[in-house]
Formats: C-alpha cells, sequence, structure tokens
C-alpha cells in the first residue's frame, strides 16, 4: 500500500470529493426525511397533521403528546409496553448468546457420539424460519400456559442456530494448544471456559448482542399472537394495535410519538456499543 | 525433580499403530532429547507422557508411579509449545500466573514465584503487556516462565524454537540448556533439529517410524549408530552409503556401506577403495565438501579442511576411509559387526 501515488484513493480530493460528500448527504437527507416527518407528528396537534400541507417544523406539543404516550397511551400505557419489550429483548439476545456459547463449546471440545449429527441437527433449523413452525409452536407454548407471559414471548425465540454457528466457526479458529496448555495448568473445562474462551469472544458476544437485540426487539408477529392482555404488549406490535378499527379516529401525534420512541432501545443500543461491534465483526483477537 | 520411565509404550490411533513400542529411563534431573523426521511419533510420544494423548498399550510411570489415566495437571508436568499457546487475552504476568491460580496458591506466594521466574528470564519489564505485544523470542521466554513457576516434575518442550529465526534459535538453546542445569529438572525436549539434539541432549532417543532407533549419548550415537537411519539422520553433511557388494572385505550379510564425509579422504586416481569424479567442491572456508560421483553411480561427499587443496571439477579421484570410519548395516538397516 506504501507503494501508491498520493493520488491514490485515500488521499483523493477536489471536485470529485465534494461531488461523494454531496451523493452521501443527499442519500441521509433522503433516509432521515420520514423519521423527521415522524418526529415532527409527534410535536404538533391531531388537526394539524390532519389539515394538509402536513408541517415540516416541530410543534409545541412535544411534552404533551411524550406525556400522554408515556403514561396513557391508547390500548395501554407506552412506558409498560417499553418495559415488555426491553424484557423481551434483552432475554432473547442474552439467552441466545448463553445457550449458542454453550453449544457451540460442547460441540467444537468434546467428543460424543452424534456431535456431527446434532450439529447440523442445529444447523438445519437454519433453513426453517420462524413463520413456518408459529402454528405448532404456538399450540406448544399454549400448552404450557405461556400465554401473556415472560417465559412465552422469549423462550420460543431463545434458540439460535446463526449464534451457534458463529460461536462454532470462532471456536475453530483458536488453537488446540491453548485449550491443551490450559489443561496442563490445571483448567477443567468449564473453567477453560470461563477464564478462556469467554474472554476471547467478548467481541463476537458484544456484535452478537447488537443484532439479537434488535431481532427480538423488532419481533411483530410471535407477540402478536402469544399476547392478549394490552399489558403484555410488546411496542413493535403495540404501535399496530393503536390503529383504530372502525370509525374510531387515530390519534396521530400520541402513534408518532410511540414510534419515536420505540426506535429510541435500538439506536442507543447501537451507538453505545458501536466500537465493540465493528470490531467482533472485522478483527479477531489472537 | 524426578525419574520418568516409559515400559514398552505404544499408541494407535484407530487401527494405525503409530509408535511400535518405546521403552526409556530417564534419571532426575536428565535432558532427553527426542529427534527424528516428521512423522516419525516423537510428538506424540512426548504427548502421551504430558496426558494429552492416551497410552494404548504399555505404561508411564513418573516417579514410579503409574500415571497412564492421570490427567495432566495431576502428574505435575509443565509443557512449552511449539506456538508457545500463551493467553491472547491475559497479561505476561496472569499467563505465569494461571496455572498457580487453578492450584489455589496463596497471592503473595504467586507474585513472588512469579517475580524470581520473571527475573530469570528478563521479562521484568513485561509483566503488564499481552502477548501481541512481544516478539518472537520474549513470547517464547514467557512460554518458558509459564513452566518455570509451576515448579514441575518435569519439564516437557515440543520443539519450542521452531517458530524462531536462526539467530534466535542458537541464543534460545544456550538459555535453555543454561535453566535447566540450573533448576535441575527433568526434561524431555523434541525436536526434529539434529543439532539441538546434539547441543542439549544429556541423552537423547533417535526415533524414526515409531521406534526409538538408537538411546544414548550424542557423541556416543554419533560415532556408532545402530542403524542405517541413524547414522544418516544425525551428522551433517549425511552419511555417505555405498552398496557393500561393491567392496572387498564386507562382513558377511552387510548390504549397505556408511561413511561419514570427515572419515574420508580424497586420493589419486586408481588408488584408495573407491574410485569416482569430482562432480564440485563447496568452500566454506573452515572446511571444503567435495561431491564425488562413484563409478558405481552414487555421489559421495567428503569433508576436508579448508586449507587442503581444492580439487577441479571434473577430475577422476580415488577415495579412502579407515576401518574405523566405516559402518556396516544389513538389508534391514542393523548394524553388522
Amino acid at each position: 500500500m506504501a507503494r501508491l501515488p498520493a493520488s491514490g484513493m485515500v488521499e483523493k480530493r477536489g471536485a470529485s470529493h465534494y461531488a461523494i460528500h454531496a451523493g452521501l448527504i443527499l442519500g441521509v437527507v433522503i433516509i432521515a426525511f420520514p423519521i423527521w416527518l415522524a418526529f415532527v407528528a409527534s410535536t404538533v396537534s391531531q388537526p394539524e397533521i390532519v389539515s394538509p400541507p402536513m408541517p415540516l417544523l416541530p410543534g409545541d406539543k412535544f411534552f404533551e403528546n411524550y406525556r400522554k404516550a408515556l403514561v396513557s397511551g391508547i390500548n395501554a400505557p407506552v412506558a409498560t409496553m417499553l418495559f415488555n419489550s426491553m424484557v423481551m429483548a434483552l432475554g432473547i439476545a442474552l439467552g441466545k448468546i448463553v445457550i449458542s456459547l454453550l453449544s457451540a463449546f460442547a460441540i467444537v471440545y468434546f467428543k460424543f457420539p452424534g456431535r456431527q449429527f446434532f450439529f447440523w441437527l442445529i444447523f438445519m433449523t437454519l433453513m426453517l424460519p420462524v413463520e413456518v413452525r408459529i402454528v405448532p409452536t404456538y399450540e406448544v407454548a399454549a400448552n404450557f400456559g405461556m400465554l401473556n407471559s415472560y417465559p412465552g414471548l422469549i423462550l420460543p425465540l431463545i434458540a439460535s442456530a446463526t449464534a451457534t454457528f458463529l460461536f462454532r466457526q470462532f471456536f475453530l479458529t483458536v488453537p488446540d494448544e491453548l485449550a491443551e496448555a490450559a489443561r496442563v495448568d490445571g483448567a477443567r473445562p468449564m473453567r477453560f471456559f470461563w477464564d478462556i474462551l469467554l474472554p476471547m469472544s467478548r467481541t463476537n458476544i458484544a456484535a452478537l448482542f447488537v443484532i439479537l437485540f434488535i431481532y427480538g426487539w423488532n419481533q411483530y408477529l410471535w407477540p402478536l399472537l402469544i399476547t392478549t392482555d394490552p399489558e403484555m404488549n410488546t411496542i413493535v406490535m403495540g404501535i399496530k394495535q393503536m390503529f383504530p378499527s372502525g370509525d374510531d379516529v387515530a390519534d396521530w401525534p400520541v402513534i408518532m410519538a410511540t414510534s419515536i420512541l420505540a426506535m429510541l432501545p435500538p439506536v442507543i443500543v447501537v451507538i453505545s456499543m458501536q466500537k465493540l461491534f465493528i470490531r467482533g465483526l472485522v478483527d479477531t483477537e489472537k | 525433580m524426578s525419574t520418568v520411565t516409559l515400559q514398552n509404550v505404544k499408541k494407535s490411533f484407530g487401527r494405525t499403530e503409530v509408535i511400535h513400542g518405546v521403552s526409556l529411563d530417564i534419571k532426575d534431573g536428565e535432558f532427553i532429547v527426542i529427534v527424528g523426521p516428521s512423522g516419525c511419533g516423537k510428538s506424540t510420544l512426548l504427548r502421551m507422557v504430558a496426558g494429552l494423548e492416551t497410552v494404548t498399550e504399555g505404561e508411564v510411570q513418573i516417579d514410579g508411579l503409574r500415571v497412564n489415566e492421570a490427567e495432566p495437571m495431576d502428574r505435575d508436568i509443565a509443557m512449552v509449545f511449539q506456538n508457545y499457546a500463551l493467553y491472547p487475552h491475559m497479561s505476561v504476568y496472569d499467563n505465569m500466573a494461571y496455572g498457580l491460580k487453578i492450584a489455589g496458591t496463596p497471592k503473595t506466594e504467586i507474585a513472588d514465584r512469579v517475580a524470581v521466574a520473571a527475573k530469570m528470564l528478563q521479562l521484568e519489564e513485561y509483566l503488564k503487556r499481552k502477548p501481541r505485544e512481544l516478539s518472537g523470542g520474549q513470547r517464547q521466554r514467557v512460554a518458558m516462565g509459564r513452566a518455570i513457576v509451576r515448579k514441575p516434575k518435569v519439564f516437557l518442550f515440543d520443539e519450542p524454537l521452531s517458530n524462531l529465526d536462526a539467530k534466535l534459535r542458537v541464543q534460545m538453546r544456550l538459555e535453555i540448556k543454561e535453566l535447566q542445569r540450573k533448576l535441575g529438572i527433568t526434561a524431555l525436549y523434541v525436536t526434529h533439529d539434529q543439532v539441538e539434539a546434539m547441543t542439549l541432549a544429556d541423552r537423547m532417543v533417535v526415533m524414526n517410524a515409531g521406534r526409538a532407533d538408537q538411546i544414548g549419548a550424542p557423541l556416543e550415537v554419533y560415532a556408532d549408530p545402530q542403524t542405517e537411519f541413524v547414522a544418516g539422520f544425525i551428522g551433517s553433511p549425511a552419511t555417505n552409503f555405498v552398496p557393500a557388494r561393491t567392496l572387498t572385505g564386507a562382513p558377511p550379510g552387510a548390504q549397505t556401506l556408511g561413511v561419514r564425509p570427515e572419515h574420508a579422504t580424497l586420493t589419486a586416481d586408481g588408488q584408495g577403495r573407491a574410485q569416482g569424479k569430482v562432480m564440485y567442491a563447496e568452500a566454506l572456508g573452515a572446511e571444503t565438501l567435495v561431491h564425488v560421483r562413484l563409478l558405481t553411480g552414487e555421489l559421495f561427499t567428503v569433508r576436508q579442511d579448508g586449507t587442503d587443496a581444492v580439487p577441479t571439477e571434473g577430475q577422476a579421484c580415488g577415495l579412502d576411509w579407515g576401518m574405523q570410519g566405516q559402518f556396516f548395516f544389513d538389508v534391514g538397516g542393523k548394524r553388522v559387526r
């Protein structure tokens, strides 16, 4: 790379430099505009929204609308739904990480009959999306009495073939000598897992946490089926539930405030874990 | 400080037997080097002593106690791996302290022991660094330090120097030898490098295809090889081999004759015990290696003093060697006397 002339990619300046930035800024504006509109709609009153043209600058009802959404909402207070979503997303993300770390550890480091068989069994479930098995899953969850409960929201989604596969691939790149050195040092298998493997996987864990948290947060179909009590609604499905049926009038400012609130936690997770997340995706510490 | 005994140890992977029965008695404080080409089973043998491979047949004893079924940690051994196998997320200090920590050693004692080892290995300034911030030689030292702090009964080395450059290898070789002398710990060292074997070993084990061809002090093995393989493997440049039937005076049953390059001399054409033509001469300063193509077709290397005249290429010449410097081997490669 050092031999590239000064006009190499990194050093590029001048007209094309500005053109590229102009293009990027335009893209950001196009993507951000609907979100801006949602934010504006959450700060004005209902009549202002329904009378065209729609306002493009924030109004003065910010606190009023958000307070209304958080405390009373339409079917259930948004604060409750946020809490439900948080429990579900954290439960799914952490549960998936714990289970897949342990299953990958078992598959890579232990010899047991049917090891390959079990790996392929896990791998095959990758080919079945949630929607395909949703009816039998619902049946099972219902028979266990898990309707309208946190376990019902979390457990059916907690096994992850993707994460297991990812950790397996990572563990396979860890040199065998490391496990042997730990054995000579006197570490029993779980000690090796805790002291060596887990710290070495931490960037992978962080990257997966971000992905899985957002996956859990954005679940729509499953919470819609498993919860009937508005008190157990998650926020992503709750937004849809807020739309009026029949002749009721939609309270758009409150719905928009709810949407903005629904977006915040994933954004916070991504931004706060960005550094670890990118490191987990691009490099492995070895 | 202890003894290690191998009693007819065998190892099979599935149906393939890779070690066909090795017996060895290692005395307290002895430095044993196992040397052989890749695939001869030397690492497998070491790993059986370590407890990282199961023993198919025979018995491994440490201090006279059978340890076949013992886990590595219960054998009181320490091992240095070829790629060092340092824990990448731990500092040098934690790497060295890890084994003691698991054993439940008090913190102050751990600190003392690590400090002593770090001083011995000149690692004091690096204790807080991560392995990736160290050079190859330093990592090697940390791996040694990790072994030293445990104060094990036996040191096991699995080709510890093969990832270092040539200069560092010589230096570390001396350091390992010095350290082992100072600590007086029994050591078992595996290498494919015969120079390492010759310089480090109190006794060496030459392995060939899963068998210990010869066990003995390095110079003894060099001067008196028991098999054709040992004669060819130990020594550089390698021993010359000539079919014995072309020579008069070969003992009955002898198939091959081996002569070390330094035991042969060039003579005038028509004289000596074999005839050939000089292919080329490598003058290395202190010595000159003369490669001769024999009339029977074999290549024969003569090592002569650097001050001797260098023969011209294509020159016809004779070769001579004394009775002392010749080894006869039978069809199976066994020595015939």
